[in-house]
């Protein structure tokens, strides 16, 4: 695997027992989010879905493990790329296939777009498209834990361009200061648009921009669901303690383009010969491996399961693409509270 | 009628913020210089000895950050109060505040609400200069979904703090440095005053004049010692500048016919600009005479205290322009001018005005 900073994976947190984890639901929930937005790829081209969508084919592992260890009251907040976050921690599904196609139904009712997706009830805060500009919103939300007396985290999704913020800086500065129950997780996919991490930065473990602000870390293979999930169990048990923030490099990939929903490998920024390894380190491949392995499932549960969330998803995409359009001045604009 | 409670603007601002510390469990303050001993001029001073550590947050210099995090807490219920010592440093928040903040409630179809309050202050005298004394409020006035209110009384300054701080918007609550000196009659106990529109200071059928937070002590001056030479004017107290309403001020340019805007800001492309353009859309066949801006010039605020002086406009200015507007004589227009001078008391630009230090 390629590592910008020539470190191998250390998955420093995995030694915590991660009680027993149901590797079958991570294996849905992964799949389930594959099969979305493969669909929204494959629907893309209608132009119905009228905003630039950040798929996230080949990052689901990270999303999934991170959910399976919180609660809906735990808080989390993405970014751009946010559709897995959205639906690994509940994220209702013609919400969002409904905002894709800024119809009254989405959930921000047609006025954000992909890149805006939230949910109050399943813990889904808020995402936002501008880099790194989330992270403070989920210290914030950890602030508010604190202030409040309650047993909660927040989770912070990041790029691994958000370490070139300052406002990344800013905000784990504060969190380290007050012990605040956040994790940063930092999903490093090597790439911001079609710029490589080592353009961008200097030789360097990134978890040492965690290390710098006073916070424990962890180095982990992000496409690897059953590292994740330990990891970020270590790291809420640490922020349920009152032990305060945790960095989380997990490495992964982005399959497709950046923004859109075709493959780009012939665009000259990243080789065929990458995009095969890692698509060959594909998340859901290595747990469907596992999970045969284990006896933990066979075909005719595994289509069951396809079946499923095919007619999931083909329920969702109908609900979204017959509810209305919202009207302007209908409900009036709503600027304010 | 009880009798009056002469305090500071200062005074009044840590009373809200006292009040709101004792009363609302959900209020939290946050800033640079918040518990420290000069406490953001005495507005915050001791608060921390009082609520501690935790409900007064010293932060670190991170202000966009800081910021984001207070909207962070406010998504989640919390009702943080911001302070920066000058609106310079405000400038660093400015991606929090116009995308995150200004966007939440709308973005979500109403599902979040921001209840943030960001005080700033403006600089202005000694000295400060280009980036310790701008007057950036036409700015954060230009972004809907913000709010953006200018106090220019102490009574004002506690109710319409309490009225930011109740509100479930972000409120960018804008404290002119030299305001903080006036006194006045401000009530005991909490209570608002809302963020609807302006005041009016002043009644006459001359002009209308409209002027915001310092600007408005300065106009005040001015239209006193017109009043005296028979030169009754409107005169209007802003306080709002988003959302602007400004229907009481065409109702009165309607009757005057003449329009003079007096604010701290920038001239070109600043909050007078915007008066005028609303009246002349919504009185244009009302306008006798072509409105009158009276703001800051098109450069930096410079620090010399020669430079300083040909840098504000003040009571002069602004008798100047009643004068053009409604064909005053000389004698009465050099009367007036001859007596809001002999009341600055020849104290230097760069110093706080004694006569300004009320009772308003």
């Amino acid at each position: 695997m390629r590592n910008n900073d020539g470190w191998g994976v250390n998955e420093r947190l995995a030694k915590v027992d991660p009680h027993r984890v149901d590797l079958v639901a991570l294996y849905r929930s992964m799949l389930r989010i594959r099969t979305i937005e493969e669909e929204i790829a494959a629907r893309y081209g209608e132009q119905k879905m009228r905003c630039p969508v950040h798929l996230s084919i080949g990052q689901e592992a990270v999303a999934v493990g991170v959910s399976a260890a919180l609660t809906a009251a735990d808080q989390v907040v993405s970014t751009h790329r946010c559709h897995a976050h959205y639906l690994a921690k509940g994220g209702d599904l013609t919400a969002m296939l409904s905002e894709l196609m800024g119809k009254t139904t989405g959930c921000c009712g047609g006025r954000g777009g992909s890149m805006h997706l939230f949910d109050l009830k399943a813990g889904m805060l808020l995402s936002l498209p501008i880099v790194a500009a989330s992270i403070p919103v989920g210290v914030g939300a950890a602030l508010a834990f604190k202030q409040e007396g309650k047993p909660n985290v927040a989770v912070i999704y990041l790029g691994d361009a958000s370490l070139e913020e300052g406002v990344y800086h800013e905000s784990a500065n504060f969190a380290a200061l007050k012990k605040l129950p956040v994790i940063f997780m930092c999903e490093n996919n090597l790439y911001s648009v079609y710029t490589n991490l080592q353009d961008r930065q200097p030789p360097r473990p990134l978890t040492e921009l965690g290390r710098a602000h006073g916070m424990p870390t962890a180095h982990i293979d992000g496409n690897d669901v059953q590292a994740v999930h330990r990891a970020t169990v270590a790291a809420v048990a640490r922020a349920r303690a009152g032990d305060g923030p945790t960095f989380i490099q997990a490495d992964t990939y982005r399959w497709r383009e950046h923004c859109g929903p075709n493959y780009d490998n012939d665009y000259g920024y990243r080789t065929v010969e990458e995009f095969t390894q890692w698509r060959d380190r594909d998340p859901i491949a290595r747990l469907h491996t596992e999970l045969l392995a284990l006896g933990q499932l066979d075909t005719a549960t595994e289509n069951t399961m396809k079946a499923e969330f095919d007619a999931e998803v083909t329920q969702a995409f109908g609900a979204a693409e017959a509810a209305p359009m919202p009207v302007p001045g209908a409900d009036g604009v709503g600027l304010y509270a | 009628m009880p009798e009056p409670r002469i305090i500071t603007a200062a005074e009044a601002v840590r009373e809200a913020l006292d009040l709101a510390l004792s009363q609302r469990s959900d209020t939290y303050l946050l800033g640079e210089g918040v518990a420290d001993p000069g406490g953001i001029f005495g507005t915050t001073k001791g608060l921390v000895d009082q609520y501690g550590p935790d409900r007064v947050v010293e932060m670190p210099v991170a202000e966009n950050g800081l910021t984001g995090i207070a909207i962070g807490s406010a998504l989640m219920g919390r009702r943080p109060i911001m302070t920066h010592q000058r609106i310079d440093f405000a400038l660093l928040c400015i991606e929090q505040l116009f995308n995150t903040a200004a966007k939440s409630h709308y973005v979500t179809n109403g599902a979040h609400r921001v209840p943030l309050t960001v005080r700033m202050v403006i600089g202005r005298g000694w000295g400060q200069g280009p980036q310790h004394s701008q007057s950036l409020e036409a700015m954060f006035a230009a972004v809907p979904g913000l709010k953006v209110a200018m106090p220019s009384t102490p009574a004002d300054f506690k109710g319409m703090l309490l009225a930011s701080i109740e509100d479930d918007n972000p409120v960018i609550f804008i404290e002119h440095r030299w305001l903080h000196y006036v006194s006045g009659d401000v009530p005991t106990g909490w209570y608002t005053a809302p963020l609807d529109g302006p005041r009016k200071v002043h009644s006459g059928d001359r002009a209308t004049i409209v002027a915001n937070s310092y600007m408005t002590l300065e106009a005040l001056r001015a239209v006193t010692a017109l009043a005296k030479r028979g030169c009754e004017v409107d005169l209007f107290d802003l306080r709002v500048l988003r959302p602007l309403n400004l229907s009481a001020i065409l109702d009165s340019v309607r009757r005057t016919g003449r329009l003079i805007v007096c604010d701290t800001g920038w001239k070109t492309l600043g909050l007078g600009a915007e008066i005028v353009a609303q009246t002349v859309e919504g009185a244009h066949d009302a306008l006798k005479r072509a409105p009158i801006r009276i703001g800051l010039p098109d450069y930096p605020t410079p620090s010399s205290l020669s430079l300083a002086e040909a840098y504000y406009p003040g009571s002069v200015d602004i008798i100047a322009a009643v004068q053009k507007l409604c064909d005053l004589k000389e004698d009465d227009a050099a009367a007036a001018r001859e007596e809001v001078v002999a009341l600055r008391q020849g104290v230097p630009i760069d110093k706080p005005d004694p006569a300004f230090k009320g009772p308003f």
